[in-house]
């Protein structure tokens, strides 16, 4: 009797696992040798873009893509998600999975080479580099956060400048002062602002990328364009004389924030501006959207520079989108590839969006007046790539940083944080 | 009592399922997360070198690591201290049959039913210093301008505590209302009669009877504590300056940002490892009372 019972569960457990292993292959086999391969008839978009102007500029392209190719159905796979934290964590788990998209959103430079590129899971596109003639559409300091081995790897959706200082016109207007172009002229503003009662520079720390984003700024400032990249290649050590220099331009601002920073999220703190309640702030030039969404108006109410000392530089944010090696349908995903890169698809794409075409020498009419001053920048200025948004340097060492200065703008401690952003560098494998 | 050999039969092949599910889902993947976290996987391209035990002494070295552990001990402290004294008070005021109390009951129950994630997004409000609390204690004539709350690195991981309290206090009150009802009016009667005064029947009679309540409630509420990533992703991502990070939050931001997957399933058989101290005392306990 004993048996029996043992075999009952040993039949029990074979079921189960013969269950589990079957699939059902049989029928596909045997008809696929006869039948032409079906047409392709979905392809998958997957991005972070869920609401706002962002979604409208989405839907911009994916209509131009059907106009050309209307025997294709798009999958707008958009995860919600700021900064595209959530996607890109759904986006890992599809590519790994073996489950790519079509074609992906993925901010150029380190993001798209460092982790995609050079792990084998990105196809090249030289050819249809080569075939459309962008080697000239783009600037050469974008063609590098896209290449690795002289081979191009994803196309530039559009831009957006992360070095810019907004403020607020009426307050300026007021106290009869201009807008500060050099870091000195930045603290004497900040302190005659202060001195009227009014917060000079507003921030917020809530979400951690804010500060690195104003530290990439101030970087750039003290250090120049030629120090920006060497340091976030791992060429220079982090306890150097100019970041030293920067903590230290960040440490003497933080006496001019708002005290509230560690509650607020980016847009809280354009609101400040926005409110009357602080002067300035320094975020990328997405704070156009948000002033537009509260009904301001850009020139007459506030206005936008470059970030104090950094004019004739461009801090780049750049969205792209490449083929996946493993893409189901690379033709599909090639031809939206093109969509992204024609001058339409650049046009309608980013006057939705808000940012600016990446292809130069477009168009610039329907543009406002800040994104035409960047479009004509972007075309001459000296471009580095976005720290805080995963450009410029390995997202390791990104987020270790947005912790570092998580606790220097608490503790203040310039040579301490130096040392440990050494380290950080070390533990990422940023430096040898 | 005395089984028949078909329902022996029938309760294996029902229970089969589960065991082999949990069995491959959990300690499966348990045994899995320890292997990965002695190798050095980094990046997205597995690599199963083995590595011995780097991971970790790199990881004790961490200094955010350090930081988060003595946040992860000092919040289960408070934790678990106010959540049985308030728990028990509550309960031991609504044992005293008074007017109203499935009204009270359920009041103090009901935040549990609520996730976490909600909770934690009205605390925020509440603990931010320009829209919250401040607004009534200004009104109130209090000078409140570097009343952080949220926003001070020597206040925030108490407002996070406030929260996890406001949510679980009731869970705890409940269990100690059940250990209450369970124990028998005769009890308290008897020494009633004997001439103990109310403070001696709670402290010799009612709190050694609730005894095994206490410690269930430590088991549930100590691993809920130990694991917490919600509440304190929601109300403050681990800010400011590290003051609320918790392993739950590194593990997060080293494996799913960094890709380092070495050192998060570290971090997680870490976090594992603290619950299971907590946990397998309590089961060895139960055991032996059954």
């Amino acid at each position: 009797m004993k048996f029996k019972r043992l075999s009952m569960i040993i039949l029990m457990i074979a079921i189960i696992i013969i269950l589990g292993c079957a699939k059902p292959q049989s029928t596909e086999k045997s008809s696929a040798p006869n039948m032409p391969p079906p047409p392709p008839k979905e392809m998958t978009i997957f991005s972070w873009w869920t609401a706002g102007g962002e979604a409208d500029g989405l839907n911009e392209l994916i209509n131009l893509y059907h106009q050309k190719y209307p025997q294709v159905r798009i999958v707008n796979a958009a995860v919600a998600g700021g900064a595209g934290t959530n996607a890109k964590a759904v986006l890992k788990t599809r590519m790994l999975g073996g489950d790519p998209p079509g074609t992906f959103q993925v901010h150029g430079g380190s993001e798209l080479i460092d982790t995609w590129v050079k792990t084998g899971y990105m196809a090249p596109i030289t050819e249809l580099f080569t075939r459309l003639k962008l080697d000239n559409a783009f600037p050469t300091g974008l063609l590098e956060m896209i290449s690795y081995k002289k081979q191009y790897y994803a196309i530039p959706s559009n831009v957006h400048r992360s070095n810019m200082l907004w403020y607020n016109k009426a307050i300026f207007e007021q106290l009869g002062i201009e807008p500060p172009i050099t870091l000195d002229e930045l603290f004497k503003v900040c302190s005659k602002i202060k001195n009227r009662g009014i917060i000079p520079l507003s921030l917020a720390s809530r979400n951690k990328w804010e500060v690195t984003h104003l530290f990439e700024s101030l970087l750039l400032a003290v250090g120049g364009v030629d120090f920006y990249k060497s340091i976030f290649k791992g060429d220079i050590a982090w306890t150097d004389r100019n970041v030293i220099n920067t903590l230290d331009t960040l440490k003497r601002l933080l006496y001019y924030v708002n005290q509230d920073h560690p509650a607020l999220t980016w847009d809280q703190a354009c609101g400040l501006v926005q409110q009357g309640k602080a002067a300035m702030n320094i975020m990328g030039d997405w704070a156009k959207g948000y002033f537009l969404a509260n009904k301001w108006v850009a020139g007459k109410d506030y206005s936008a520079i470059p970030t104090p000392g950094t004019a004739g530089a461009f801090i780049v944010v750049t969205d792209t989108f490449g083929l996946p090696a493993k893409a189901p349908d690379k033709q599909a995903s090639l031809n939206f590839l093109e969509v992204v890169a024609s001058p339409e698809g650049q046009i309608a794409f980013n006057i939705k969006k808000g940012s600016i075409p990446a292809r130069l020498s477009l168009p610039m009419d329907a543009f406002d007046e800040i994104a035409k001053a960047n479009m004509i920048d972007f075309g001459k200025d000296s471009l580095v790539g976005s720290c805080a948004h995963g450009s410029a340097t390995i997202e390791a060492f990104v987020t270790a940083l947005n912790d570092q200065l998580g606790v220097f703008i608490q503790d203040k401690q310039v040579m301490k944080t130096a040392q440990a952003l050494e380290q950080a560098a070390k533990d990422a494998g940023l430096r040898k | 009592m005395k089984y028949s050999k078909k329902d022996r039969v029938t309760s294996v092949l029902l229970l089969l399922p589960s065991f082999i599910l949990v069995l491959l889902f959990v300690y499966g993947f348990i045994f899995f997360s320890t292997y990965i976290s002695m190798t050095d996987w980094r990046g997205l391209i597995p690599s199963y070198k083995f590595v011995g035990l780097n991971q970790y002494s790199q990881l004790f070295q961490h200094p955010r690591f350090k930081v988060d552990l003595f946040n992860t001990g000092l919040f289960t402290l408070i934790f678990l201290a106010a959540n049985l004294f308030l728990g028990l008070w509550l309960a031991v005021m609504l044992d005293r049959k008074l007017r109203g109390e499935i009204f009270f009951r359920n009041l103090f129950l009901f935040p549990m039913s609520v996730s976490f994630v909600a909770t934690g997004t009205i605390w925020v409000w509440i603990f931010n210093p320009t829209s919250g609390l401040n607004i009534i204690f200004s009104a109130l004539g209090f000078d409140t301008k570097n009343w952080g709350w949220i926003t001070d690195p020597r206040m925030a991981l108490y407002c996070v505590c406030i929260g996890a309290i406001w949510q679980m206090a009731g869970f705890t009150m409940a269990q100690y209302l059940a250990g209450l009802r369970g124990i028998s009016d005769d009890i308290r009667e008897a020494a009633r009669i004997d001439g103990a005064n109310e403070a001696q029947i709670f402290g010799h009679i009612l709190l050694p009877q609730l005894w095994p309540i206490t410690v269930g409630a430590v088991v549930i509420l100590g691993h809920i504590s130990l694991k917490i990533f919600d509440l304190v992703f929601v109300m403050t991502q681990g800010g400011p300056a590290r003051s609320t990070d918790m392993p739950g939050i590194f593990m997060f931001e080293t494996t799913f940002r960094n890709d380092f997957f070495a050192r998060g399933a570290a971090i997680g058989i870490v976090m594992l490892v603290m619950v299971a101290i907590l946990i397998v005392p309590y089961l060895i306990y139960s055991r032996r009372m059954d």
